[in-house]
Order: structure tokens, then C-alpha cells, then sequence
């Protein structure tokens, strides 16, 4: 979808205000959130693709103006509501009301330590040989999904060079919507400064993006 | 972007006393994720000691230290760097680091003819297993939105000038690849021993928003 998260080239956001010494959470919810996040996907609910879309379907506005674990917060909300963990009325008055569904897994102390050096490889199989190879010229597609994806705005319908296949990974645009992971190779490919950004570009610069094989056209 | 929520004005501050909330302001994020907490606890949802070890381990297990010492070891021994080009999920594993945000990582080298800078434009992926939690310049808008079109720009607020005719590679994270710069060794710097050597990788010299110390930086 074209949400407020797809921020490549936009303009207008000011410095990057970098702090110095800057500690990892700047309040004690800050580490709750991110504690939260983490236990609840192990519910093993919903895939990482799906949280990604949870985050970025927050209205505009409010993505904006929101710092990150905040975003993150309302990201959960919608997740455990649409999964039957917790009702909106109890996500919003904080009252335990009723039972909701059950979890396949809940994250316990003494599982902390190896759930995260598992973490989630997502690399996949992939059936069909590679259709690209290294040095091919490739365009990206130019279209507008309902859905998720990621291909940003800012790389659609651009011409690039496949640098790198990469392998074989889960493809976000379906898994975050429950339709399977179905697949597909990814390839970094690269693009000229002039070819994304056109009069002005900086001559320098090259940009690179991984992109999902469906997202690529042979030129 | 670490702020306060700034749409606070018209809303009635008796709600938010009791912990209530409209559905799309987050006004008190302290008390809302508190409530959170206590919510899926009581439904048996989560266990706060497991969010006390997470919130430990990147606290203090799981930091940019992890990545200085990938680094140093690259700039020590030959073969580690051409491993760590070539499989760099494995060169990484066998330091000991692996793991969530790690699972498939990319190591991608400065030259003296050319810079790489990572960015995420579409969320906040970064590399957590080699640099941790990511710092909140890294997932705000401002770097996210003018990483890959005015990366010099970028750059130069990070106090780094490139000389001229060294050309710039952005790194756009769209896939499930998490990459780690490994920036020029600084000269001045024979015979160091790997643990000076790693005294002098700053995160963001790992990110490509900085360069490594020179040995009377930290003198």
C-alpha cells in the first residue's frame, strides 16, 4: 500500500537530530513495548510480514507524529484484535473482560535466551530455477497494491542492474495477508542516482533495493 | 523523533485518568502500555520476566560491540574478510553472533573509490544480531526519507565529508537481508591488536553514517 511508511525521498522531515551517547530506550514503556512486540509474536499468530502491515496501515497522520515504539503499540493492538487475543473494548480500557483465544505458545523467561538466538530465518526453497541472473537489466513494475508490499514507491518503474541473486525468501506481498509464504528469488538490484531521481541527481550515487523476482521485468 | 505525542489539546483529560482512550490518540503512552502489560498478563498472555530478559539482552548482551569485533577481525586477518564477503552469515555465526536481525546478513566493504550507508526506508530493519537495537535517528522519518536522495547531505550532518571522487552506494534494506559496513581501516593503525582495532568501530562507521576512529580519536 501507499502508506506513510514508504518515506524514500519525501521531504519536508527537518535534520536527523542524531544524539549523542543516545541510550536504548528513552522511557520504561519504551522497553515494555518492545518486550510486548516480541512476546506476542512468538503466539506464533502472525508473521513478521503481518506485523510489518499492521504498523503501516496506521492512518497517516497518526504514523507520522507517533515515535516508533508507539508506532509499534498500536501495531500489537491491531494484531491481538483481529487475531481474537483481546477485544478493542479491552485494548482500550485495559480491563480483562473475557477469555479470548489461546496462544500456540507463550514466552516464557526461560525460553528468552534461545527464541532469540533462533530468531526467524526466512529463506525458502524456491521450485523454479532463477530467472535473472547477474548483469541482466531488469525494470521494476510500476503499480499500487491495496495489500503489502515492498517495493517502495520511489523504485517503481525504474530500470536497474540485478547485482546479486540472493536466494530464495517467504514473499511478504502474500504471507502478510495469510495467503502462504509462496517463495520467490530476490535479487539486489541497482540503479543509477539519474535513474531514480532524474535532473539533480547526485552523479555519485547509486541505490540499491532487494526485490522479489515478481517484482521485476526483463528489459 | 523521540517527542511527546502532540495532539493532546482537545482531549478529555478525565479519560485519560482512567486509563481510557479514543481509538486513534495514544495520549499517555506510559499508562497505556502498563495497561497493556497488565491486560495480557492477566490473560495469560505474556510473562513480564520474559520481557525483563529481552529488554536485558539488549540492554547489555546484544550491541554494536558485537559488530566492532566482526569488524576488527576483518581488518586483522585476510581470509575472515573474504569469508565474510562471500557468507557472511556464517563468518558472523562463528564469532558467536547470530540470531533475530541477523539471520541473513550481508557484509558490504568501503574502498577508497566508494562509501555504502544502509538505510530502511519502508520500517526500521537493521542488523540487531552485530549492532542491537537500532538508535531512533535510524527509524524516524527525517533519515528514513532523505537517506537515498541526499546522502551527502545525510553525511555532512554526521560531521563526514567523502573525498572527492569517492562515490556513494545506499543500501535500501526492502528484503529480509540485513547488511553490516565495514569501513576503511584507519591508517596509523599497524600492528594493533584486535581489541584496539575494535575500540575504534563506531556504530554508525557500521551503518555507513560514519567512519571509523582514527587511533588519536580516542587517545
Amino acid at each position: 500500500m501507499n502508506g506513510p511508511h514508504d518515506l524514500g525521498g519525501q521531504m519536508g522531515f527537518g535534520p536527523i537530530a542524531a544524539e549523542r551517547n543516545e541510550p536504548y530506550f528513552h522511557a520504561e514503556w519504551e522497553k515494555r513495548a518492545l518486550g510486548i512486540t516480541l512476546s506476542c509474536g512468538t503466539f506464533g499468530a502472525w508473521t513478521l510480514d503481518e506485523s510489518r502491515h499492521a504498523r503501516e496501515s496506521i492512518p497517516p497522520a497518526d504514523y507520522l507524529a507517533a515515535s516508533y515504539y508507539e508506532v509499534w503499540i498500536r501495531g500489537i493492538d491491531t494484531l491481538l484484535e483481529r487475531h481474537g487475543f483481546a477485544s478493542r473494548e479491552e485494548l482500550s480500557s485495559g480491563q480483562h473482560i473475557a477469555q479470548g483465544v489461546r496462544p500456540k505458545r507463550v514466552l516464557k523467561a526461560d525460553m528468552v535466551e534461545s527464541v532469540l538466538a533462533k530468531g526467524g530465518a526466512c529463506d525458502r526453497p524456491v521450485q523454479t530455477a532463477a530467472r535473472f541472473a547477474v548483469g541482466d537489466q531488469v525494470r521494476t513494475k510500476n503499480f499500487h497494491p491495496l495489500g503489502h508490499t515492498r517495493l517502495p514507491r520511489y523504485a517503481r518503474a525504474k530500470r536497474g542492474v540485478v547485482e546479486a541473486v540472493q536466494g530464495g525468501f517467504v514473499f511478504p506481498d502474500d504471507n502478510a495477508h495469510g495467503n502462504g509464504e509462496n517463495p520467490q528469488w530476490v535479487y539486489t538490484v541497482v540503479f543509477t542516482g539519474d535513474e531514480i531521481w532524474g535532473e539533480g541527481a547526485d552523479p555519485s550515487l547509486t541505490i540499491s533495493i532487494d526485490a522479489w523476482e515478481s517484482y521485476l521485468e526483463r528489459m | 523523533m523521540v517527542h511527546d505525542h502532540n495532539h493532546s489539546d482537545d482531549h478529555d483529560a478525565h479519560d485519560e485518568h482512567h486509563g481510557h482512550h479514543h481509538d486513534n490518540q495514544y495520549l499517555d503512552m506510559q499508562a497505556r502500555v502498563k495497561a497493556l502489560e497488565t491486560l495480557l498478563t492477566d490473560k495469560g498472555l505474556i510473562d513480564p520476566a520474559a520481557i525483563d530478559a529481552i529488554v536485558d539482552t539488549y540492554e547489555t548482551k546484544v550491541g554494536p560491540r558485537n559488530g566492532a569485533k566482526v569488524v576488527a577481525r576483518a581488518w586483522s586477518d585476510p581470509a575472515f574478510a573474504t569469508w565474510l564477503k562471500s557468507d557472511a552469515t556464517a563468518a558472523i555465526a562463528s564469532l558467536g553472533f547470530a540470531g533475530r536481525q541477523g539471520e541473513h546478513m550481508r557484509a558490504v566493504f568501503n574502498t577508497s573509490e566508494s562509501h555504502n550507508m544502509v538505510v530502511c526506508t519502508l520500517c526500521s530493519c537493521y542488523p540487531w544480531a552485530v549492532l542491537g537495537l537500532p538508535p531512533v535517528w535510524y527509524k524516524a522519518p527525517a533519515y528514513r526519507s532523505r537517506a537515498v536522495i541526499d546522502p551527502r547531505g545525510v553525511l555532512e550532518e554526521f560531521g563526514v565529508a567523502l573525498p572527492d571522487g569517492v562515490k556513494i552506494r545506499v543500501w535500501d534494506s526492502t528484503a529480509e537481508l540485513r547488511y553490516l559496513v565495514v569501513p576503511l581501516r584507519p591508517v596509523g593503525t599497524e600492528g594493533f591488536s584486535e581489541e584496539q582495532l575494535a575500540d575504534l568501530v563506531t556504530r554508525d562507521a557500521m551503518i555507513g553514517t560514519g567512519l571509523a576512529l582514527a587511533p588519536e580519536d580516542i587517545r
